[in-house]
């Protein structure tokens, strides 16, 4: 260990940093990343993360496919995604060094546990020779090297604990190291360790002493040029917590049951990356939330509609495979006219395809995904705060039009994380869902005779009088009874694409960020929100003329959106999947042929990359 | 109130013409259906539910036209996924009474990994699978219950699988309530859908069909006057497990080879007393199973009646209990409240 120096180093203001975690899949890391985001939190920065793990739970140790990730952005300006380069690498092992190398920003910080770097490790690694007595990775990066087992063992030393145990804490280490290296104060964190392991003191306290060491350790070591501090971020006033998108969609579930006052019923089946919606919900009984695991995605769907058809809203949650699954379900829920929500947490596709990568591919399937005439509402969340209101939108669609809607959002927003403003007491309005209840005409209870809106009154089991029966089978435009009319079909597969079509008074007018005309609008739909609002920005401060709209609402399309689109000289789509919003604007708009920009990687579009894109459209 | 702001209605004294919708159905000219949806219309204005709580469900096939016939509420769902509709129904409104109405194709084929989980479940919905032994929608091709040999139009040369055996597998699932009826014996239907009516929990009830276009004469080899007598078990909770004429022929339990067999009374001794007494209540369902499976053995009577009736909580009524157990612990939060119950920051 390097002797106390009582040297203080300088304290550099920084608006932004990008830190990224990497280790062993059982090293902790998701952990670390999550302590460091809260302090930042409470530290007023702004931010924005987003972990990256193997579908595995647990690859070999030490292995290429066993690295796990966590990466934070955080700032006092606008953050607009997790960040596109760290600035600081903190890799644990020669494999996590080795999968992300290529990504830490030449000149950055690296911080890795030299202790992790034995012969076996290296060789899993696939490194021939020690990569930290490379001199060109002390040439790129700032090196901080540290035997980080070692000294956790020395902080241990006399514990009594196992080395298995010992071994586990060193995670904390690292934290410590990092919050003296941003200057946060260590005293809350203390507090959260011991919150944490409050079943198991002893854990608690070894790493308790653990994060100390590491706080101590940058204090003293001379590894570190300087230390650094990021101001608080100008957020609007009010209370924050921070949300995923996964958990701002199980918040909505609870709180459109609060506003209805009538109960929630989320029947679904666990799929990555959606999983944590139902875990989530399955907590929020007491908010009028009634969950259901089913014997799988089908079941899943249709226990939400068989609910919905007793008057609970409805909802389903899933990833590309389960939505394929559903598919039969939906065409079920369009012909009887019974609201539902799908919350569809987009993955990379086909079949199994990646799992735990986000991708946007889901757009065709949730606009055309379904056999006949079966045309419903498509909302996609932006950022992981919004898949709260996201949900709650769905919900009060689904309600009043008496339809299933499928809220998009992806992986990236789900397993992401943001600060959210909690609304203020009153602020979420209340809405009335309301049943039929009496007879609506002479010849008796009619369940599709309709309003001027080409909704359909909703009577449930339970109200004497107004039994009925409804299915799959085309249906009579009045009574609901089997009809084989062939004109009565075609009037229906109309009437039920009008009413859908007539959701637009719903739907807002887009807005364009920036100038009202110019050179490129960059057009995005869904997660790819913060990546491409960042590079609009960046774009306009070096003078560019780039402007840049969000879709929201995917079906029906926004009023103006053509009109838009024809104000600028070029649009430009950036999508992570292979062209469906593009392709669909050239459906939806007939002569209209923006420029693609897709990333099919896994990953969220890079600001860096897409404004090398736009710069190179616009020379 | 329920939990939808509904009332609950005194249930009127109703007619089976109060379950008719007046619709005529859409069943063939002798077809077994018409004698089961008969049976329940009479069953329903005894089961002590108002009409507008009772429900059902069907998915798709023959069958499952069954809820446009009735007076109730009703859905006509998906092939094979009526329990999935049913489930989320019942858990979402414990207090209706919800009815499945499938066929063996429906139940056991495309619908079957939903009816075991259903059974297994314990969801207090009844299941009431007419059993023809055919597709009859599509026109007679072999079905999960076609006996080995079958030839159908997809079978010309005979089924090469081997049949469920539709008791079997819902107690194998867990099934709390399993019996078995003959389209021909409305009294005993009609007994039998009380009972599950009055049942709590999964409910299943077989009743053998004939289709009379696409498998006529299905179950002749138990209905023919003729065989009947030897054929048909009738089982009944405290009795003797007695058939053939003048009841002389039991079933008794052979403890030493663990099994079931056919005595007649009278002969090597056998006395009334050597006769297995059925007990649907036994909490083991090994007895039932054994019972369950005698129609597939040479030279058993097929048994009908109730296999298993126990009375165990059911998957709703835990449902509730955990709900009622965290309202009664959280208390009623504000929306504010709840989305704050996390760590929070102020910024000012």
């Amino acid at each position: 260990m390097q002797p106390n120096t009582g040297k203080t180093r300088p304290v550099e203001k920084v608006e932004g940093v990008t830190i990224r975690f990497v280790g062993d899949s059982g090293d902790g890391m998701q952990l670390v990343g999550s302590e460091f985001t809260k302090a930042s939190a409470i530290a007023g920065n702004d931010l924005a993360t987003f972990p990256d793990f193997p579908a595995e739970i647990r690859a070999p140790t030490g292995s290429l496919a066993g690295v796990s990730g966590y990466q934070v952005n955080f700032g006092s300006r606008d953050i607009f995604t997790p960040g596109d380069q760290p600035d600081v690498l903190v890799a644990m092992n020669p494999a996590a060094l080795k999968t992300n190398l290529q990504d830490l920003r030449p000149g950055g910080i690296l911080i890795t546990n030299s202790g992790a770097y034995t012969e076996g490790n290296l060789e899993k690694a696939g490194y021939k020779s020690n990569p930290l007595d490379d001199d060109a990775l002390k040439k790129n990066y700032k090196v901080v090297s540290v035997d980080m087992d070692k000294l956790t063992q020395a902080a241990l030393a006399g514990s009594g604990l196992s080395n298995k145990d010992v071994a586990r804490c060193r995670n904390y280490f690292a934290l410590g190291m990092m919050y003296w290296l941003y200057s946060r104060p260590p005293e809350p964190q203390l507090e959260n360790i011991r919150a944490k392991f409050k079943k198991k003191p002893e854990i608690a306290e070894a790493n308790v002493k653990v994060f100390q060491a590491g706080h101590a350790f940058g204090e003293t070591t001379e590894l570190f040029v300087s230390q650094y501090t990021v101001p608080a971020a100008k957020l609007a006033p009010g209370t924050y917590r921070n949300v995923t998108g996964n958990g701002a969609a199980a918040l909505a579930i609870a709180a459109t049951a609060k506003l209805t006052g009538r109960q929630v019923f989320l029947g679904s089946y666990p799929i990555t990356p959606a999983t944590e919606i139902l875990q989530d919900s399955s907590y929020f009984k007491d908010m009028g939330v009634v969950t259901y695991q089913a014997e799988d995605e089908i079941a899943g769907i249709g226990s939400a509609i068989g609910a919905s058809f007793g008057g609970s809203l409805g909802v389903t949650t899933t990833s590309g495979p389960g939505l394929a699954l559903k598919s039969e379900m939906l065409g079920l829920a369009v012909i009887a006219e019974l609201p539902l929500v799908v919350i569809n947490v987009q993955r990379g596709g086909p079949s199994t395809g990646m799992p735990t990568k986000t991708e946007q591919s889901d757009l065709y399937i949730a606009l055309f995904g379904r056999h006949g005439e079966a045309p419903l509402p498509v909302i996609a969340a932006r950022s992981p705060a919004d898949c709260f209101y996201a949900v709650m939108e769905g919900f009060k669609i689904a309600t009043k039009w008496m339809t299933p809607v499928i809220v998009l959002t992806d992986g990236y927003l789900g397993f992401g994380s943001e600060p959210f403003r909690i609304p203020e007491e009153g602020e979420l309005k209340p809405y009335l869902v309301k049943y039929q209840t009496t007879v609506n005409d002479p010849a008796g209870y009619m369940p599709y005779k309709r309003d001027d809106k080409l909704i359909r009154p909703w009577a449930i089991p339970g109200t004497p009088g107004l039994e009925h029966r409804i299915g799959g089978l085309e249906k009579d435009s009045m009574s609901g009874m089997v009809s084989y009319d062939g004109m009565n079909h075609e009037k229906m597969v109309k009437t039920r694409a009008q009413k859908i079509r007539n959701v637009i008074e719903d739907v807002p007018d887009v807005e364009v960020d920036g100038e009202p005309t110019g050179d490129l609008l960059l057009l995005s739909w869904g997660g790819t929100y913060g990546s491409v609002r960042g590079a609009a920005a960046r774009l306009r401060a070096q003078g560019k003329k780039v402007g840049h709209v969000h879709l929201r609402w995917l079906n029906p399309l926004p009023k103006n959106l053509g009109a838009v689109l024809k104000s600028f000289k070029k649009v430009l789509v950036p999508e992570v999947n292979d062209g469906q919003l593009a392709n669909y604007l050239r459906m939806s708009f007939p002569g209209l042929d923006p420029m693609q920009f897709n990333r099919i990687n896994g990953k969220a579009i890079k600001i860096s990359e897409l404004t090398a894109k736009v710069n190179e459209i616009l020379g | 109130m329920s939990q939808n702001g509904q009332t609950q209605n005194p249930v009127p004294t109703y007619t089976k013409k109060d379950f008719e919708s007046g619709v005529d159905p859409r069943w063939c000219p002798g077809c077994g259906d018409f004698s089961i949806i008969n049976q329940v219309q009479k069953a329903m204005p005894n089961v002590g539910v108002a009409r507008e709580n009772i429900v059902f469900i069907s998915g798709i096939g023959c069958s499952s036209r069954f809820p446009y016939y009735m007076n109730n509420y009703g859905m006509h769902t998906l092939h094979g996924r009526a329990p999935s509709f049913a489930s989320g129904l019942k858990v979402s409104r414990p207090e209706l009474m919800v009815w499945v109405i499938t066929g063996d194709g429906d139940a056991l084929a495309i619908g079957g990994n939903h009816f075991i989980h259903t059974m297994r479940r314990n969801l207090d919905l009844k299941v009431l699978m007419f059993n023809n032994r055919i597709y009859g929608l599509t026109k007679g091709q072999v079905s999960p219950t076609s006996e080995l040999g079958k030839k159908t139009k997809t079978t010309p040369h005979g089924s090469p699988d081997y049949p469920f055996n539709a008791p079997a597998l819902a107690l194998g699932s867990g099934a709390t309530f399993v019996a078995r009826s003959i389209d021909i014996e409305g009294a005993h239907m009609g007994g039998v859908i009380a009972a599950a009516a009055a049942h709590k929990g999964s409910a299943f009830i077989e009743v053998f069909q004939n289709c009379p276009v696409f498998n006529d004469g299905a179950y002749t080899f138990l209905t023919d006057k003729a065989v009947k007598t030897d054929a048909i078990l009738r089982m009944e909770a405290g009795k003797p497990l007695l058939f053939g004429k003048d009841n002389k022929k039991g079933i008794r339990f052979d403890g030493q080879k663990a099994e079931l067999e056919v005595v007649t009374l009278g002969e090597n001794g056998v006395t009334e007393k050597d006769i297995l007494i059925h007990d649907p209540t036994r909490s083991d369902p090994t007895i039932a199973f054994m019972m369950a499976n005698l129609s597939d053995r040479a030279g058993f009577p097929t048994p009908i009646g109730i296999f298993r009736s126990v009375r165990k909580p059911t998957a709703d009524e835990n449902t509730w209990e955990m709900i009622k157990a965290a309202k009664a612990k959280k208390g009623d939060s504000s929306l504010r409240k709840f989305l704050a119950d996390a760590d929070t920051w102020e910024v000012k």
